[in-house]
């Protein structure tokens, strides 16, 4: 977009085979990004109190991380297209409340809810690529609309989650904790859905050239809407996750989400256009700002007040190391 | 005729008519009763939206992916800044109005900074930096139960003739925006860099100055708005901005401004952000709950981009 990444890439068609080589390199520890950040996270967690790196200590500090985890895909999937979704966060929080309300009391009922929520986001992926509107508009307004779906389903703080439900976040596993197996399966099965299999490489190709994938004959309408449906769906599995491990619903409960997720797929490794995302760094990503934001900030005593700083500085800390590397790449 | 014709072709005429139709249907709702009452209100409430509004129409009309996220975190900071330095203290208004307006430019030069140094989008930066700027204004502002002085808040809620002056004031703003857009140098160069990035550039265009002034601006506006809300509402405190995060985007979008960039409106503004707050008003007329009115507002929004639409640029 700007005049001196044109000339660059036109500077690229001139390389030697050593400077080639040079630039896989950079790219190998532009892919390794991610997984050096978290590993830079857990060592200093590591440094500042060993008995927090146990079985017990990581099932505490990564308690959150699924539903992070799951939001932060749903988002990626979005920006997977070029589009982005300002209203992930509320729409967690409304399948929270939808969760811990209908899906106990009436399972049928809270299945089709929402199984109907996954169809409006499809709906929404139609609207946006049929009238050409802006995405962060119309999910910033969608935004609302989860909201106050939310409070219409639970006005006050409550609910509780279905039996089978708790009972699965509660679940144990041997040896390793179960919010890391979870992100691994997680992290593989969209891993190999999105960039193993044909129709991936097609939806991420609706983000990387859409024009060149409509000429080539394959429907943007068709990939737009399953795109959004995706991230509806990853969206609702987030809010289910979260009701599963606090146990009861709140209408805000997920508002903090939207940011997280965005950040989480840029700090994977993903880009906001071009269809450039990775689904093992996203999950990467949501697991560093899990444990960044709170465990280890209150390892090294400072006040919660700046925790979302954290989240922040991270971000830019990561960003701006994205850059040194690309400068290499160059 | 022709004029009336020629003035329904305007983009803008659209956000007006709506905010009619709307007060239209709450005074009918309510008999009449307080129809005067409710435009003195909207008017002062629409101010808030209006300054930020056109800050954030800059930036937007820069191309896409140019919006400041950074809006609602940069007011609530620069509200507590204001109060901390007018400390109930009347003669200290100028300065603390400067003392917001300094932290509001510093915030827009910071993302414009990220943007610059870290070549990532607009987006991004701009969130990143309200991440920070949140936090600072959590810390910052623990505690702060200071109020604005008494001269700040009676002149933040000063009206004459059932018009509040801070409206007029804005308008007499909004009329320097709208020349500083199309008669200036600055707006033509964010609507040259908006309509084409690179043939700006090769124009001669200082894209990067005009981009810094453009985020600097709008970071400004968002101080100072905060000031001023802090003053109308007499009491800083953290959550001041946050509506106005899809408040500065949607009055921007439904004011017929593109958000492909390189077109922008003015009045537009005024008008969405009347529509705005004459719907949140009509909704609680109606006596609606809170959830329902979220639901409605929402919906309306999305159902006036709808109705708007294709817009978008074509990358």
């Amino acid at each position: 977009m700007r005049p001196e990444m044109t000339t660059a890439s036109l500077d690229t068609a001139a390389r030697t085979s050593a400077e080639r080589g040079a630039l896989a390199r950079a790219r190998l520890l532009r892919g390794l990004l991610p997984a050096l950040s978290l590993a830079l996270v857990l060592l200093a967690i590591a440094w500042l109190n060993p008995r927090a790196i146990s079985y017990f200590g990581f099932s505490l500090m990564l308690n959150l991380a699924i539903p992070i985890a799951l939001a932060t895909i749903a988002q990626m999937f979005v920006i997977a297209g070029n589009e982005l979704d300002l209203s992930i966060g509320t729409f967690v929080g409304f399948v929270g409340c939808v969760t811990a309300t209908w899906l106990k009391d009436a399972p049928l009922i809270g299945a089709a809810i929402l199984l109907g929520s996954i169809g409006v986001y499809a709906l929404l992926g139609a609207l946006i690529h049929l009238r050409n509107l802006p995405s962060i508009v119309v999910t910033l307004g969608m935004s609302f609309v989860w909201q106050g779906l939310a409070i219409l389903v639970l006005p006050k703080p409550g609910g509780k989650a279905p039996d089978w439900l708790l009972g699965l976040m509660a679940f144990k596993p041997p040896f390793v904790p179960f919010p890391i197996i979870a992100a691994l399966v997680i992290g593989l099965i969209v891993h190999f859905g999105l960039m193993r299999t044909s129709y991936g490489v097609i939806l991420r190709g609706s983000g990387g050239n859409p024009a060149a994938l409509g000429r080539a004959g394959w429907s943007l309408l068709k990939t737009k809407i399953v795109l959004f449906a995706l991230a509806g769906l990853f969206g609702v599995l987030s809010g289910m996750a979260l009701i599963g491990i606090t146990t009861s619903a709140d209408a805000n409960i997920g508002n903090g989400y939207t940011l997280l997720a965005i950040a989480g797929v840029i700090l994977g490794g993903g880009e906001f256009v071009g269809g450039r995302v990775s689904p093992i760094g996203a999950v990467i990503g949501a697991l560093t700002l899990a444990l960044a934001a709170s465990p280890l900030l209150t390892f090294m005593h400072i006040p919660p007040d700046w925790q979302v700083a954290a989240n922040g500085a991270i971000l830019i800390i990561v960003l701006a190391a994205r850059v040194l590397i690309s400068r290499r790449e160059r | 005729m022709t004029s009336v014709k020629s003035l329904l072709t305007k983009p803008w005429i659209w956000s007006f008519i709506g905010a009619l139709l709307v007060w239209l249907a709450t005074i009918a709702f309510t008999g009449g009763y307080g129809a005067g009452g409710m435009v003195t209100a909207a008017l002062s409430l629409a101010v808030f939206t209006v300054i930020v509004g056109v800050g954030q129409m800059f930036v937007i009309t820069l191309g896409p992916g140019n919006v400041d996220l950074s809006l609602p975190a940069n007011i609530g900071l620069a509200s507590a800044v204001a109060m901390k330095v007018m400390d109930g203290n009347d003669s200290m208004i100028v300065v603390g109005l400067l003392a917001a307006l300094a932290c509001g430019a510093a915030v827009g030069a910071v993302n414009y900074l990220l943007i610059w140094a870290l070549r990532i989008p607009p987006i991004i930066a701009t969130l990143s930096a309200s991440f920070i700027i949140q936090s600072i204004d959590i810390s910052y502002g623990r505690g702060l139960q200071i109020k604005p002085p008494p001269g700040f808040a009676d002149f933040a809620n000063w009206q004459v003739l059932g018009i509040p002056v801070l409206a007029i004031l804005t308008v007499l703003f909004t009329i320097g925006a709208a020349i500083a857009l199309q008669r200036m140098i600055f707006g033509r160069s964010v609507l040259a860099i908006g309509q084409n990035i690179r043939a700006a550039w090769l124009a001669g265009v200082n894209v990067g100055r005009i981009r810094f002034l453009t985020y600097t601006l709008s970071g400004a506006l968002g101080g100072i708005d905060g000031a001023l809300l802090a003053g109308y509402f007499r009491g800083a405190n953290v959550d001041i901005g946050n509506e106005y995060l899809l408040a500065s985007i949607a009055v921007v979008v439904i004011g017929g401004t593109s958000v492909a960039g390189g077109k922008a409106n003015v009045p537009g503004v005024w008008g969405a952000a009347l529509f705005l707050v004459l719907l949140l008003t009509m909704l609680n007329t109606f006596g609606v709950s809170a959830g329902v009115r979220l639901l409605l507002t929402g919906l309306i929004i999305v159902g006036v981009i709808t109705a708007a639409g294709g817009q978008k640029a074509l990358r």
